[in-house]
């Protein structure tokens, strides 16, 4: 026993148990900013390049690979007109192509991967297992396998140049990715509630529309989300099936900016990437809302 | 109100029977448990009489009509499940009109219907709500109410109060069965408790592995127990099951002694008696007598159960008034009485008289009524 712990009065408990949880608080204020500090660098290196997108559409050309500085001398929004009338088509007419073919090609697989999954999880039929089995086979062929034998479908059907290769397969449940979410979905709503709706006297389809469907909200909006940023920013089946400038879609006419012969037009072909992205926002923007929502919904106990 | 007649019910899962052919007449107003252990196929039979379920053989009738290939929702009757089962995505007042919207009926008749069963079920003031807003106890009221609106011909109840907390079990167990007596309506009513068996049947359907068991009024199954399944099986604590060999209009019990068999009784090789915890009498009088250990004691405040280590090494629970003061290590004398005790022959099938007719009615009105229009028991 040293002097020092005699002559001084001893801790009493609340001082030793205030004096821990101030240690504690200190550790985790530090680690909390050492964890802020690293999550915020690995966004930065993410989001570079687009914030390096972003400033070069404001930039001319000779500036955009010349300056070292991120940050434009001036604002230029020179660009955002060159560019938007840069074609002999304008980009309003792109954006409005890429609209239709988005807009119908997420209707369509919303209603009809989750048709297809009512029936995987919920019906019975004959050859379900078999069904099902090629169904998900279909998730491990890669697109550039189908592509050409799909071409040529198409090009007997006499489709090609128009919009149909691009829209109608998605009203037929093409897509395993989004059956096999809504299935696993559906799944995990209690089979007690169709049985109620069917004693409330639901037919299958009625059952479906009033009951799985309104549950579901937060399957379907991830489902729209994906379809619409797919479709959206697809390049490989409109520059297959799209031939003639005015049917192009946004991803068709960025990349016309590149020229294969004379000068690129990168300034013009940033300002559409821009703007071709803010649909892709807004549209997340608006449906992240129904995952949220559908998700304070769940709780049926 | 309608009656259900069950001839030979079958239901296989591939090869495996579930239900083996069973016969049973539901009478009309007739409040009818269903009980067995778990795995015993109620559930499965109600669900078959939902429609929920296809019948592998036999015929279901609901009234005169034979109902085996009409959907559920054409059966007129309302099912209320287990978990409740209410649309979380609709306020109460639609998961109540839910079902009669979709049998296009009236708006008018409608609200008259959702007004009325949620003054009965007292959920007025919740009527906006959405299900997870709800208690337990409100979600099974709103799932009842949701079950009178249709005033079907049938109710089904599947476990309804297996979620809820003790007290409120008991409090719903109360306003099920006045709702009964308020509505008449012929009810299926599936549970492993036995308590709700016994408190609210009319009469009670004994279920095991797929056989019925036996079918009769709660004093019958408790007082006459057709066989040794159900002595064993109604009644909490259960009832104490002594072996012992008959001859010569007595039986001898291993190790304990011999007890004249009653009149009525005659047996002949390895029987099994039965006695239930408060038919062992603590002051050593009976027709045989044991000395026994007592190995354990469970005080209950209104009564105590003993378990009393007799001579032949078996344990037999006996029921004493609460206010008894038997301590742990205490010998005790018990005596066994002829008349009381209930008797098995070797596949364990009761031996003597079954319950007299006087004595096959339920305690309930319709019960009275529907057991004196000829409640017999049906057998397999």
């Amino acid at each position: 026993m040293s002097e020092a712990t005699l002559t001084a009065p001893a801790p009493t408990t609340a001082e030793i148990a205030r004096a821990y949880r101030e240690a504690k608080a200190r550790r985790a204020k530090r680690s909390a900013i050492l964890k802020h500090i690293f999550l915020i660098l690995c966004s930065f290196i993410m989001v570079y390049p687009l914030i390096w997108m972003l400033a070069s559409s404001f930039k001319p050309d000779n500036q955009i690979f010349g300056d070292l500085g991120l940050w434009p001398r001036e604002f230029d929004w020179q660009n955002y007109w060159q560019g938007w009338n840069a074609m002999p088509v304008s980009f309003t007419t792109f954006f409005w192509n890429s609209t239709v073919v988005t807009v119908l090609s997420v209707i369509g697989n919303v209603i009809s991967c989750s048709f297809a999954a009512y029936a995987f999880a919920r019906l019975e039929f004959t050859g379900k297992t078999i069904w099902f089995a090629l169904m998900m086979m279909t998730l491990m062929i890669p697109y550039h396998v189908v592509l050409i034998p799909q071409y040529l479908l198409f090009l007997n059907l006499g489709w090609v140049d128009s919009y149909l290769p691009l829209i109608v397969p998605r009203f037929l449940a093409g897509d395993a990715f989004f059956i096999f979410l809504m299935i696993q979905f559906f799944r995990q709503l209690p089979r007690e509630l169709d049985e109620a709706a069917m004693i409330d006297g639901c037919s299958p389809f009625k059952i479906y529309w009033a009951i799985i469907m309104p549950l579901s909200l937060p399957a379907m909006a991830t489902a729209a989300i994906f379809s619409f940023i797919w479709t959206w920013e697809d390049f490989l089946g409109p520059l297959v099936y799209l031939n003639d400038m005015k049917d192009y879609t946004v991803p068709l006419a960025l990349r016309s900016f590149i020229s294969q012969d004379g000068v690129s037009q990168y300034g013009p072909m940033f300002a559409m990437s821009i703007l071709s992205i803010l649909p892709i926002v807004l549209f997340f923007v608006v449906f992240q809302r129904l995952i949220i929502r559908g998700i304070a919904m769940s709780g049926l106990k | 109100m309608a009656s259900v007649t069950l001839s030979d019910v079958r239901k296989a899962y591939g090869q495996v029977n579930v239900i083996h052919g069973i016969n049973l007449e539901v009478q009309s107003g007739e409040f009818l448990v269903l009980v067995g252990p778990s795995g015993c196929g109620k559930s499965t039979l109600l669900r078959m009489i939902a429609g929920l379920e296809e019948i592998t053989d036999g015929t279901i009738a609901i009234g005169d009509r034979i109902v085996n290939d009409l959907p559920a929702s054409q059966r007129n009757l309302s099912m209320v499940f287990q978990s409740y089962a209410l649309y979380p995505h609709m306020s109460v007042r639609k998961n109540l009109a839910f079902g009669l919207v979709n049998l296009r009926m009236p708006r008018a008749e409608i609200d008259r219907r959702v007004a009325e069963a949620a003054r009965i079920l007292r959920i007025e003031e919740l009527m906006d709500r959405k299900p997870r807003q709800l208690s337990g106890g409100q979600k099974q009221r709103v799932a009842i109410g949701r079950a009178i609106v249709r005033e079907p011909q049938l109710f089904l109840f599947d476990e309804p109060l297996s979620n809820l907390d003790a007290e409120l079990r008991v409090q719903m167990r109360v306003e099920l069965a006045n709702l009964y007596n308020r509505l008449g309506t012929t009810m299926i009513y599936v549970t492993h408790d036995q308590v709700e068996a016994m408190t609210m049947a009319t009469r009670i359907v004994v279920l095991n592995k797929g056989h019925i068991e036996q079918v009769g009024t709660p004093y019958e199954l408790y007082n006459f127990p057709a066989n040794l399944f159900v002595a064993t099986f109604i009644g909490s604590p259960k009832m104490n099951m002594l072996r012992a060999r008959a001859g010569s209009g007595r039986a001898e019990i291993e190790g304990l002694g011999s007890l004249p068999l009653p009149a009525g009784v005659s047996a002949d090789g390895p029987v099994s008696i039965g006695v239930r915890p408060e038919q062992v009498a603590l002051d050593g009088t009976g027709d045989l007598t044991v000395e026994g250990v007592v190995s354990l004691v469970e005080y209950l405040g209104s009564e105590v159960f003993l378990h009393v280590r007799l001579g032949s090494g078996e344990t037999i629970l006996v029921q004493a008034p609460g206010q008894s003061q038997h301590r742990m290590h205490d010998p005790i004398t018990l005596g066994l009485r002829s008349a009381q005790a209930h008797y098995f022959d070797a596949e364990g099938l009761r031996l003597g008289p079954g319950a007299p007719p006087d004595v096959r009615i339920g305690f309930g009105d319709m019960g009275g009524k529907a057991a004196r229009r000829g409640g017999l028991m049906t057998k397999m």
